[in-house]
């Protein structure tokens, strides 16, 4: 799998030392058009975004797309590693190619505050609209409160 | 669009003007499975569009995950789908699991796949009991009730909890089987068993059951794929794949099931009635395996040795477990503490929400109440 990304993209992918699924870091800008070919190529044939998350790695100043791609038509696996600088986590939309992701980028949208361009519906999906900051980051602070509900307790009990 | 009177309508067949509506369902709403809401944009009884509105239920279970540690969040993973507990409970067992490397005992691998097989029936009783409700129907939903109480009496002598079980840790479970369990849980299977055929005269064949379901909401075999559906609707739409079966992970590999299917047996293929056949279905293939585990069960310990302070390796690990509402997608990233550094939980009900505002458009307002109940959403599992 990795070959056949590999001679299609030259450079622009390098494979990830993993236990279980095989892996790929992709450079951001190329992130639509691996995903285009994941999905069409014949020995490939992801049909399935199984799974889009996001995670924060302050220390690497960045915050990781991970996508796990899966095919039912030949049952096999494969995540995507995309790296976005964390203060402006920018990252176009693979909405087009698999429509799961409409609601999965919104999620990470939402709670990681990467802005998927191109992205149909970019808006927050689980937190209310007027919710400040995205609780998923590594430095979020929660709010004290929220229209003068507090979100403490004086005790756990 | 035109203006009569000052009012802008759109003008539809024949020269009928309809304004167009717009109905706010929920988020407290007797259909909606828990607190959903939807904006419905209609022309009389035809949506144009519904909205989903989710997140009423979001106490940000991820970030949790990470301030409790890895024991610590089993107790939170009941939550994610109180309806079916079990399965969570696996999931996240299973994917801390595959991060340290770690093998459960067999005894306890049967104790968790009759544990999870047994929620999977007390999950699709509700799924088919309040599906009936919802439509009009409301006594088969007293039935299905009725039988889901044996199923919570069990699980109650199980673990002591009727519905957030905490039953399973990391390497196994936390209680062996109490004495005089099995033949109690076989008895329960003996009696349920003919009362799925007594269910089905009295509700799934029925002629306006049948009728208000079949050719509703289709989804494609390419679409629920698309929307990344999971378990019954995705085996709704014809599509056969089974974690179980086709990912397979602990002792379902030596089990003997079958994995029903939609065939658009009453109407068209994928419709809400082939999804609503397979929950059917499913109960009968979880009491076959449910027979095979209770008579095969073998001795020993149900927990392996881990330790207090469970610290795996740096890395990540994504697992996917057949839960009641589909595959359920379990990521975890350690960074070698006790505690985890992230945790996603990728869920069925979240999935078949997003579908809604794609099937919605030209069907009836009433209709919308039948596509939520066949996609068997619970809400809590949509917001996390």
């Amino acid at each position: 799998m990795h070959d056949t990304l590999a001679t299609r993209f030259p450079g622009g992918v390098v494979t990830l030392d993993t236990a279980s699924e095989p892996a790929v870091r992709v450079r951001p800008a190329d992130i639509v058009a691996v995903a285009t070919f994941c999905k069409t190529d014949p020995a490939l044939r992801f049909e399935c975004l199984s799974n889009q998350s996001g995670v924060d790695y302050p220390k690497r100043d960045e915050i990781e797309v991970v996508y796990h791609l899966f095919s039912y038509a030949l049952r096999q696996a494969l995540v995507l590693k995309v790296g976005v600088a964390r203060d402006h986590p920018r990252l176009a939309t693979v909405s087009a190619v698999w429509r799961t992701a409409i609601w999965q980028e919104r999620e990470i949208f939402d709670l990681l505050g990467v802005d998927f361009v191109g992205h149909p519906d970019l808006r927050r999906v689980l937190l209310p609209e007027d919710w400040v900051g995205h609780p998923l980051r590594k430095d979020y602070v929660e709010p004290e409160s929220y229209h003068g509900i507090s979100t403490k307790r004086e005790s756990m009990l | 669009m035109s203006s009569i009177g000052g009012v802008e309508v759109d003008v539809v067949r024949d020269g009928i003007a309809a304004e167009e509506m717009t109905l706010n369902m929920g988020p407290q709403h007797p259909s909606t499975h828990g607190v959903l809401r939807f904006v419905v944009k209609a022309d009389g009884e035809v949506m144009r569009e519904a909205i989903p509105d989710v997140g009423y239920l979001h106490r940000s279970i991820e970030k949790i995950a990470e301030k409790v540690g890895y024991h610590g969040f089993m107790p939170y993973t009941d939550r994610i789908d109180y309806v079916a507990a079990m399965p969570c409970n696996q999931g996240w067992a299973m994917v801390c699991e595959k991060l340290a490397g770690i093998e459960v005992p067999r005894r306890g691998e049967y104790c968790r796949v009759i544990a999870v097989e047994l929620n999977r029936i007390s999950s699709h009783l509700i799924a088919v009991g309040t599906m009936g409700m919802d439509i009009g129907a409301f006594t088969p939903f007293t039935h299905a009730l009725r039988e889901r109480e044996h199923i919570n009496n069990l699980m109650e002598e199980l673990c002591g909890a009727r519905l957030t079980f905490s039953y399973m840790r990391i390497g196994g479970v936390a209680y062996d089987l109490p004495p005089g369990w099995v033949a109690k849980a076989k008895h329960f299977l003996d009696r349920f068993e003919p009362l799925i055929e007594e269910y089905n005269d009295l509700i799934s064949f029925n002629k306006i059951y049948v009728e208000r379901l079949i050719h509703v909401a289709v989804i494609s075999a390419a679409d629920a794929i698309d929307y990344n559906l999971v378990g019954p609707n995705l085996r709704g739409s014809g599509v056969k794949f089974d974690v179980r079966k086709d990912l397979p992970y602990s002792i379902y590999p030596e089990l003997q099931f079958d994995v029903p299917i939609g065939t658009g047996e009453r109407g068209t293929l994928g419709d809400c009635f082939d999804r609503y056949m397979v929950r059917i279905r499913e109960m009968q293939e979880s009491i076959k395996i449910l027979r095979q585990c209770l008579d095969g069960i073998p001795e020993g310990p149900v927990l392996g040795k881990v330790p207090r302070k469970f610290k795996p390796p740096v890395g990540d690990a994504y697992v996917r477990i057949e839960a009641a509402r589909g595959d359920m997608g379990w990521y975890c990233v350690s960074d070698g503490t006790d505690y985890p550094y992230r945790v996603r939980v990728r869920t069925g009900s979240f999935a078949a929400m997003s579908i809604v505002d794609h099937l919605s458009p030209g069907l009836m307002i009433a209709d919308l109440i039948a596509v939520i109940a066949s996609l068997d959403v619970v809400a809590p599992e949509v917001d996390r």
